[in-house]
């Protein structure tokens, strides 16, 4: 699966962390610009297949440190815990919760189970779409 | 546009259900990836199409300014484009292992159960 | 009342642990619950005496206006009274019976499950949920029969079960949906207060039809009586619970309950006291020319189920009582002699009547109460079954019309009944000892206990019939009555009258027919040769039929060739879609043709062409291409028209998935020419024509809108509600979260498929 080219080696080094920061990026503004859970986790899933297609596959696997299958799992379980919280306070289970901060400098935080759900869905892509990738590409080996 | 767009889905329609119905599955694989994109274009169109208007809001207002288009549909369809990938790559992969275990992309080969 | 319930499902749930722990003393410990509903139930005894109607009510979907409400009135509680307390004798009963079963723990499972579904089926008031729980009798009903798994006689007899009783549970179902349209409420208390309006509905015919198809296949009436008699296949136990005591008698309680709305009609009379007669007749005729013990029960069993029946439908005030009387002392006679036949079966081996005869001195104590129970079944002075028959022959005598056939089969089952009873009384205990199977000994406490109970509380109401009557019997018959209490009363002695010459005649008739037994069942002996033309001859035909009917549909719809399943799925589609249109007409929306833009056709030909190209080309990698290019043409359509996620996910995983297909693909051989080119143009053709429905669809759907968008209410709530201002995104995670969680289990699914696939296969070539 190693393309050997050494401008895409170059080009795949340096572009991983700048994906994987923007892909961050994506989902932290989601909710307000376009982005989320879903395009963010794709960014970051296509990240490190081009990083898989520069390197190969172990250095890939080892960059990651975890199996992208784990990833689903805790994404699902991310996600199905987000909706916790309502179900605490006696409303609907997913019932939005939102916390303000006021941070020093005027800026204001806002943290949310809506941002958590929507981490939970990031994972699940990520972990969904290198599952699969990663696999088959390594089955062709 | 809405016109032009229905003709094309129709045409799309017509080409995925085609390529469905020919014998090699790898002909199948392309007609389900234009099946998908078919339907998620079908509700994107009957949604209704509006130019330059997407469902954002700008900052510290209520609503977007003027008609935007329909959120409900693109949320549908986002899903829907995601889901696609997963299933068509299942799809992929289980016709692969198919082929493997019978040794043929002609699907009359596949139809008994005991090979 | 729900806890009450729910209670026994609960103590099901935990009983293989119960009875891990309790070894032998299981059946005892378990046996504690029914007692323990017995003495609540027994609790409401003081206020529905004193004519008062509970109803307890407990909200389930209330957006569907279905409700767990529970109705307790003398008919209810008569029966949840004989669910427990039978119920009690047979748990505890089991644990001993059932001693050596390796599977004794799945048992208490079902026994109890069911326990809690009759109660449930007789105290519910709402409809819906009445029927919930008398298919989950069915249920068990079937698991039970078929309890010794292994056997395939059983298997076959647990399926014929299910399937008469769930076929009329069908039909019930329809009746139910009907009864509670013409009623205008699910719940029975108020449906009972509409009789009127019940009975001059146009449904009334066709409701009344279901229902009884329902309570009849349930109650074993003649055409679908012969499942009860094979369903003695499950163990004795449940034979005496289910199929003497309780479920069939869910179709009698169906009929008991819904008579005030449903009877006094013209067609109801005639409908159940024919039906009821005449399986009362066969049924006794039967069960005097069988000899297996447990069979001649069960028709005998047929026998009572046929007269309640007859009763309900003459419907008179003593009929009424009587039903309620015969009701009571047929629960403890025939839950007696059942218990007496598991007796014979697991003291003795006999399952037969003819390996039974001198055991009185080997089973002192059973033999007793045997011939106890049997004196109340043939109606002997002073036992309670003399006092229900005497009742019953009177309702016969005063029924408001038939007056002459109905007296004719009751008097002729009489004496039949008579001849049975004697078969069960005397057969087994006296004359020459029969050399039996095993050894025979008195049995232990546990199995007594029953036989003992029961039978002697059949000379305690016999004696003192006001003792049942003010007890439960009369606010029973009350209930049946729509509420109004009875005008007739139960007594030892009503003074010489038709009855009691009746009862005479048939004593002297019945012990006639006993002492020519053998001789009887030789001259019999054609009814064999005949029953293989009866109803379960249909029912084999059906089943037979059934499965013929799917082995040749199998062959023609399932014929393992793909294409032909979606050219199936295509021409129904647009054969439906064509005739709907046809019918209601399709108006194609205002065709604004101003506004097309020069690039945005260029797109969409693009998008066209590279589809186009992806179908003709031969080559694989210049498919994928063509998908690639045909792939960000939509992405681009997207973004042009105000789609900006929905534009950027698609761009992403168009990516992907020509990643995917250049991986997997290539494995795979390259194109073939399968199909010569007719085959091409027939497909082509149905293609096209599937396509352009599409296109009428599309233009058809700005004119078809019945609706207005839910769109605008979800932009404007986005920032006050969903304090986001990209609408999608918090459509996406906050207002439809569940759908989104779905879709994301459904994509970690897609790749743990895949995964499983590519792994299993790394297996294999180990």
């Amino acid at each position: 699966m190693n393309m050997h080219s050494l401008i895409l080696r170059t080009a795949g080094n340096f572009l991983l962390p700048l994906l994987l920061l923007f892909s961050v990026f994506l989902l932290l503004r989601g909710h307000d610009e376009p982005g989320g859970g879903f395009i963010a986790g794709l960014v970051a899933a296509g990240a490190i297949v081009l990083y898989v297609f520069s390197m190969d596959i172990a250095s890939a696997r080892r960059l990651l440190r975890v199996d992208p299958r784990d990833l689903l799992g805790a994404g699902m379980v991310i996600a199905v815990l987000s909706g916790a919280p309502a179900a605490f306070l006696g409303q609907p289970y997913f019932t939005a919760q939102w916390w303000e901060f006021g941070l020093p400098g005027g800026g204001e935080l806002k943290l949310s189970t809506v941002l958590i759900f929507d981490i939970g869905v990031y994972l699940v892509v990520v972990g969904a779409v290198l599952t699969i990738i990663l696999n088959l590409a390594e089955a062709e080996d | 546009m809405e016109i032009v767009m229905a003709l094309v889905i129709g045409f799309l329609y017509a080409a995925a259900l085609y390529m469905m119905l020919r014998r090699s599955i790898v002909k199948l694989v392309i007609g389900l990836v234009l099946l998908s994109n078919a339907a998620n274009l079908l509700i994107f169109t009957a949604a209704g199409l509006v130019r330059g208007a997407p469902p954002l809001i700008y900052p510290g207002d209520l609503v977007p300014p003027g008609v935007s288009a329909d959120p409900l549909a693109q949320a549908l369809i986002l899903t829907a484009i995601v889901i696609g990938f997963g299933v068509l790559a299942f799809a992929v992969v289980l016709i692969h292992r198919a082929y493997e275990v019978v040794g043929a992309d002609d699907m009359d080969k596949m139809k008994d159960t005991d090979t | 009342m729900l806890y009450a319930i729910l209670s026994t499902f609960v103590l099901a749930a935990l009983a293989p642990w119960v009875h891990r722990l309790t070894g032998r003393y299981s059946g005892w410990v378990l046996a504690l619950l029914p007692a323990a509903l017995f003495l609540y139930f027994a609790s409401f005894l003081p206020a529905i005496n004193a004519g008062e109607v509970v109803i307890l009510v407990t909200p389930w979907m209330p957006g569907l206006d279905i409700q767990l409400s529970f109705l307790v009135d003398g008919l209810s509680l008569l029966f949840a009274l004989l669910i427990s307390g039978i119920g009690f004798f047979i748990v505890s009963y089991a644990g001993r019976y059932l001693e050596k079963s390796r599977d004794l723990g799945r048992f208490y499972v079902l026994i109890l499950s069911f326990m809690g579904s009759m109660l449930g089926l007789v105290l519910a008031d709402n409809l819906v949920a009445m029927f919930v729980f008398w298919e989950l009798t069915s249920v068990t009903s079937y698991l039970l029969i078929g309890y010794n798994h292994e056997d395939l006689k059983a298997r076959k007899a647990a399926l014929q079960g299910l399937i008469v009783t769930v076929g009329g549970g069908l039909a019930l179902l329809a009746g139910i949906v009907m009864l509670a349209i013409a009623g205008g409420s699910y719940e029975l208390s108020e449906i009972l207060n509409s009789g009127d309006a019940v009975r001059e509905h146009a449904l009334y015919l066709p409701l009344l039809i279901l229902i009884l198809l329902g309570a009849f296949t349930k109650s074993a009436q003649v055409p679908f009586h012969f499942w009860l008699p094979n369903a003695m296949a499950a163990p004795t136990p449940v034979s005496a619970y289910l199929h003497s005591a309780t479920m069939v008698k869910a179709g009698i309680y169906l009929l008991a309950r819904l008579n005030p709305s449903l009877g006094g009609t013209e067609v109801w009379f005639t409908v159940l006291a024919l039906f009821g007669a005449v399986t009362m007749f066969v049924g006794v005729f039967l069960s005097f020319r069988s000899t297996g013990i447990k069979s001649v029960l069960a028709y005998s069993t047929v026998m009572a189920l046929g007269m309640l029946t007859m009763l309900i439908g003459i419907g008179t005030e003593t009929a009424l009582l009587a039903a309620m009387a015969f009701l009571l002392a047929h629960s403890l006679y025939k839950g007696a002699l059942f218990l007496v036949a598991g007796i014979l079966d697991h003291e003795a081996g006999a399952k037969d009547f003819l390996q039974t005869g001198g055991l009185r001195a080997a089973l002192p104590v059973t033999s007793a109460f045997a011939i106890l129970a049997a004196l109340s079944m043939a109606g002997v002075l002073p036992l309670f079954g003399f006092v229900a028959k005497e009742l019953m022959l009177e309702s016969v005598l005063g029924a408001p019309g038939l007056v002459p056939l109905l007296a004719l089969l009751a008097i002729a089952s009489a004496i039949l009944g008579v001849g049975v009873a004697a078969i069960v009384g005397i057969r087994p205990w006296f004359g020459p000892r029969v050399e039996t199977p095993k050894t025979p000994h008195e049995a232990p406490p546990a199995l007594v206990a029953g036989p003992v109970v029961l039978a002697s509380l059949g000379l305690v109401f016999g004696l003192g019939p006001g003792l049942a009557e003010g007890g439960i019997l009369a606010a029973a018959a009350q209930a049946v009555n729509g509420g109004v209490p009875v005008d007739a009363y139960l007594a030892l002695w009503h003074g010489l009258n038709w009855p009691l010459a009746i009862s005479v005649l048939a004593l002297v008739a019945g012990l006639f027919l006993y002492s020519r037994w053998e001789r009887v069942r030789e001259l019999l002996a054609w009814v064999d040769t005949a029953s293989r033309y009866g109803p379960e001859r249909g029912y084999d035909k059906m089943m037979d039929g059934i499965i013929g009917f799917s082995d040749w549909q199998t062959r023609v719809l399932q014929n393992g060739y793909l294409r032909f399943y979606i050219m199936f799925i295509i021409v129904a589609t647009a054969l439906m879609v064509g005739v709907t249109a046809q019918i209601f007409g399709v108006s194609v929306g205002p065709l604004a043709i101003a506004d097309l833009r020069v690039y945005e056709m260029a797109i969409v030909a693009i998008m066209a062409l590279s589809a186009l190209f992806a179908v003709l080309t031969r080559s694989r990698l210049g498919a994928v291409a063509a998908l690639g290019s045909f792939g960000f043409t939509v992405a681009l359509i997207f973004v042009l028209f105000s789609a900006l996620d929905v534009g950027i996910t698609q761009i992403l995983v168009e990516t992907l998935t020509v990643i995917l297909l250049v991986l997997v693909l290539f494995r795979l051989p390259g194109f073939l020419g399968l199909s010569p080119w007719w085959v091409k143009l027939r497909d082509a053709t149905i293609a096209l024509a599937a396509g352009g429905m599409v296109t009428l669809l599309i233009l058809s759907t700005h004119s078809a809108r019945e609706f207005d968008s839910i769109a605008q209410e979800l932009i404007e709530w986005s920032v006050p509600e969903g304090y986001g201002r990209n609408v999608v995104n918090v459509i996406l995670v906050d207002f439809r979260t569940l759908d989104t969680l779905g879709e994301i289990f459904v994509l970690a699914l897609a790749a743990v498929g895949v995964y499983a696939m590519i792994r299993f296969r790394a297996e294999d070539r180990r």
